[in-house]
């Protein structure tokens, strides 16, 4: 006859039981996501960050930005209303970690790219209520003004090579060259950039083209979020969840 | 040798000589760590590839040469001292890591109520964030999220779990020099957070968000706090476990295994602050609210459900309720809540069966949090006009009764119905803190009053009457902080969804910010309350500390005889 005597006396058959009792929802829910089609799934369109926009987003880490914005539209009507195409699986598949947020104190971000221009981007990160008077937004005038360092911008990526983001040998050697020349569109090298990353938008992104600023980067993320998965090719029910 | 201690160099050889002789062993042991922890230091801080980095190795070789010294200080003073041997037949408790953790735990959470209301503040009058890098709310809302879990609540739960485990197994604390490791290991732990997430130091992982270095700095912290409870549970006088030791178990167990699991990443350089998550997208997502819910479910649940079980029976003087529902609370309640993480992913990319699976595990969680709840008021029978009489009691009571509420609208809102109104929403905020305030703060500050008479030898509080002040106007902070959150959350869920007569959305966006406005100044007053609260109770505390009994009290003062006995 089993009696919770045994367990109550024995600190290690309790702990053992403990690591057990917890470990089997874990297994059963996550395990699963690693092999599973429709969460592993490759859209067309989708590819690594540039330098400069994957610098870009280690600023929004930086700053906390998934505080109060989410990056996951969500497959309900007015969401698709407000914010377009609900967000696939595929789109955060090179986000290490993901930023999808828990909480919208400002609106969704996951396909903000391309729907206001640079300069609004920058007034309104300089100051919200420039352009949203009802904004609580803070301030981010520091960032126009701060040059862009990244100690190994090559190490960044391969960093996130070796979790699984299929950089290429040719994307880490030209790393760092790929960092300076995406805000200068007359640069020689831009064709084999553009071969590099399909879709990424070459332009001095924060009006002042002495410096390669924070600003820079980060404007170059926000414009290109939700922007690399084409849509009206893409098949809903060849994907179905 | 300068560590020598005199009864070391005779010749005879006592019982006493061979536990000097053994301390001082281990005492080389730990300088030998806090050398190694200076150089580690020194090298991060020398090779650094970022600014961050090369203050956190500085601060951590400091911290090693601090320690080291402390060590030596300490060894010392301990050679004609009694030692650690039970005096008379009675347990030698070890206090002082007790007293530490109630001064460490009252600073923390003063701290992180008063961060709280700063960024409350901010989301009602942005201005004041100032524009700074260092104080917007992007990087202030984790200090104040860590701040109140990690720094007050952690606190918390190291000593109430090594006041608990010591008197529920008449024995004394396992290890001399481990458990004040693992307290100052978990100070610097705070520390190196805090100061990281100010300086934009961050995973962006929610209630995980302290960096590469910082979490296997507090893996090895955690892995030491587990062999001092565990050791101190094997040198116990009693056959059985009590049940307090059973969820403080689950707790540190658990909270390892969804902290290494959720922290795995590779840093771009092992002298720099940044790395990047093992995990990508949907996998990354369910791992962390694997990990988010947990550290609710655990850290938050089951460490203080263990200070529920000894602090209730204990201060009331009676049994707990039900064994039985113990037993099954326990294991219900630790398999079950492992499973509802992916209530926080509800119509995301997450795969639709992962949703349904989390949702139903989330509303079947309701029984086991109201077993243990009904255990916990149950407990009161025959003693309920202690809930007149004792102050302590109300607010040990009170937290029991904020448990049951919000483990009912966590069910509630994990249903993905009321989820697609509820969820990016103040609601969710509002939830959080009716558990956070309601339930770990409320028992936090119930063990608080209890302990700080019992360890500092003190023949009751300073001040009842306080302790009551502190309740009410808390409790009017609580309820002013939630309901403003629900109706805020609610409002602009609605808002978000609300089409005019042509079918077009009627808000914009920012119209559904400037509806918060008002609900955000509310909130603000309703923590402002609750840190006014938290301020009478440090000045309670203090002069209780000091021995001093108010004037007027002090015939009628809950007198602290009843709980200080052995066990």
């Amino acid at each position: 006859m089993f009696s919770h005597k045994k367990i109550e006396k024995n600190s290690i058959l309790m702990l053992v039981l403990v690591l057990i009792v917890v470990s089997i929802g874990g297994l059963i829910e996550i395990a699963p996501l690693f092999y599973l089609e429709s969460t592993i799934e490759k859209v067309k369109g989708m590819r690594p960050y540039s330098p400069l926009e994957l610098a870009g987003r280690d600023i929004y880490i930086r700053e906390g930005c998934y505080n109060c914005h989410s990056q996951m539209v969500r497959p309900l009507r007015d969401e698709a209303e407000r914010y377009g195409h609900y967000s696939l699986a595929a789109e955060s598949m090179y986000d290490h970690p993901f930023q999808w947020g828990s909480k919208r104190t400002g609106p969704d971000l996951a396909r903000v790219g391309g729907r206001y221009s640079d300069e609004w981007h920058v007034t309104h990160l300089n100051n919200p209520r420039d352009v949203v008077p009802e904004s609580v937004m803070p301030g981010y005038p520091f960032l126009g003004k701060t040059p862009l360092h990244i100690p190994d911008v090559a190490g960044n990526l391969e960093t996130n090579k070796l979790v699984g983001v299929p950089y290429s040998e040719e994307m880490i050697e030209n790393a760092k060259l790929d960092l300076s020349i995406q805000t200068n569109p007359d640069a020689d090298e831009i064709d084999a950039f553009m071969d590099r990353y399909p879709k990424a938008q070459v332009r001095d992104f924060d009006g002042n083209p002495a410096m390669l600023s924070e600003l820079d980067a980060l404007i170059a993320y926000l414009q290109m979020m939700g922007t690399l998965v084409d849509f009206t090719s893409y098949d809903v029910d060849a994907n179905k969840r | 040798m300068i560590f020598i201690p005199k009864s070391f160099q005779n010749s005879s050889s006592t019982p006493e000589d061979n536990r000097n002789r053994r301390n001082l062993g281990m005492n080389l042991l730990w300088l030998a760590f806090t050398i190694i922890g200076v150089l580690l230091g020194v090298i991060l801080s020398a090779k650094a590839v970022d600014p961050t980095m090369m203050l956190h190795g500085m601060v951590f070789s400091i911290a090693a040469v601090l320690s080291a010294f402390a060590l030596i200080a300490r060894n010392y003073r301990n050679i004609n001292s009694p030692g650690l041997a039970d005096v008379n037949g009675s347990v030698n408790y070890n206090t002082e890591i007790i007293k530490a953790g109630v001064i460490a735990s009252t600073f923390w959470g003063v701290v992180g109520f008063s961060v709280g209301l700063l960024i409350a503040l901010q989301l009602a009058f942005p201005v004041l964030n100032f524009d700074l890098p260092w104080t917007n709310f992007g990087r202030l809302r984790p200090l104040h999220t860590s701040a109140v879990i990690f720094a007050f609540g952690g606190n918390i739960l190291i000593m109430t779990s090594f006041h608990v485990v010591q008197r529920t197994c008449r024995a004394r604390l396992a290890g001399d020099v481990a458990p004040w490791f693992v307290f100052w290991g978990y100070q610097l732990f705070i520390v190196l957070a805090a100061t990281g997430y100010v300086l934009g130091v961050t995973q962006s992982k929610e209630y995980a968000e302290p960096e590469w270095y910082v979490d296997i700095w507090l893996t090895l912290v955690w892995v030491v706090y587990l062999l001092v409870f565990l050791a101190t549970i094997w040198k116990r006088q009693e056959k059985h476990i009590y049940v307090a030791n059973w969820f403080f178990l689950a707790f540190i167990v658990t909270i390892a295994m969804l902290h290494i699991v959720n922290n795995l990443s590779v840093p771009v350089s092992f002298t720099g602050v940044k790395s990047y998550s093992l995990f990508a997208g949907v996998q990354s997502a369910l791992t962390q609210w694997w990990y988010g819910h947990n550290a609710v479910g655990f850290f938050l649940t089951a460490g203080f459900l263990g200070i529920m079980y000894y602090f209730i029976p204990k201060r009331v003087n009676r049994p707990v309720y039900s064994y039985r529902l113990s037993i099954i609370h326990f294991w219900s309640l630790i398999f079950l809540y492992i499973w509802a993480g992916p209530h926080h992913l509800h119509y995301t990319a997450l795969p639709d069966w992962a949703q349904t699976l989390g949702m139903t595990f989330s509303i079947m969680l309701w029984m086991p949090s109201w077993g243990g709840m009904i255990n916990g008021l149950m407990t009161l029978s025959g003693a309920w006009d202690k809930l007149r009489t004792d102050p302590v009691v109300r607010f040990l009571v009170t937290s029991v009764a904020f448990y049951g509420m919000s483990t009912f609208e966590g069910p509630l809102m994990s249903i993905k119905a009321v989820n697609a109104l509820s969820h990016y929403t103040d609601w969710t905020i509002g939830h959080v803190h009716s558990g956070a305030l309601g339930w770990v703060a409320y028992i936090s500050f119930g063990a608080l009053y209890f302990l700080t008479p019992v360890v500092w030898k003190r023949k009751s509080l300073y001040s009842d009457a306080l302790v009551n002040l502190h309740f009410w106007i808390s409790t009017v902070g609580i309820l002013l902080y939630i309901t403003a959150m629900w109706v805020s959350g609610i409002l602009q869920g609605l808002m978000w969804r609300a089409y005019d007569a042509f079918g077009f959305l009627e808000y914009s966006f920012s119209e559904t910010v400037e509806a918060m406005h008002p609900f955000y100044a509310i909130r603000a007053g309703g923590g402002a309350l609750f840190l006014i609260g938290a301020l009478i109770m440090v000045y309670n505390l203090w002069r209780t500390v000091r021995g001093d009994v108010r004037a007027k009290e002090a015939g009628s003062l809950v007198p602290n005889m009843e709980f200080a006995g052995a066990r």
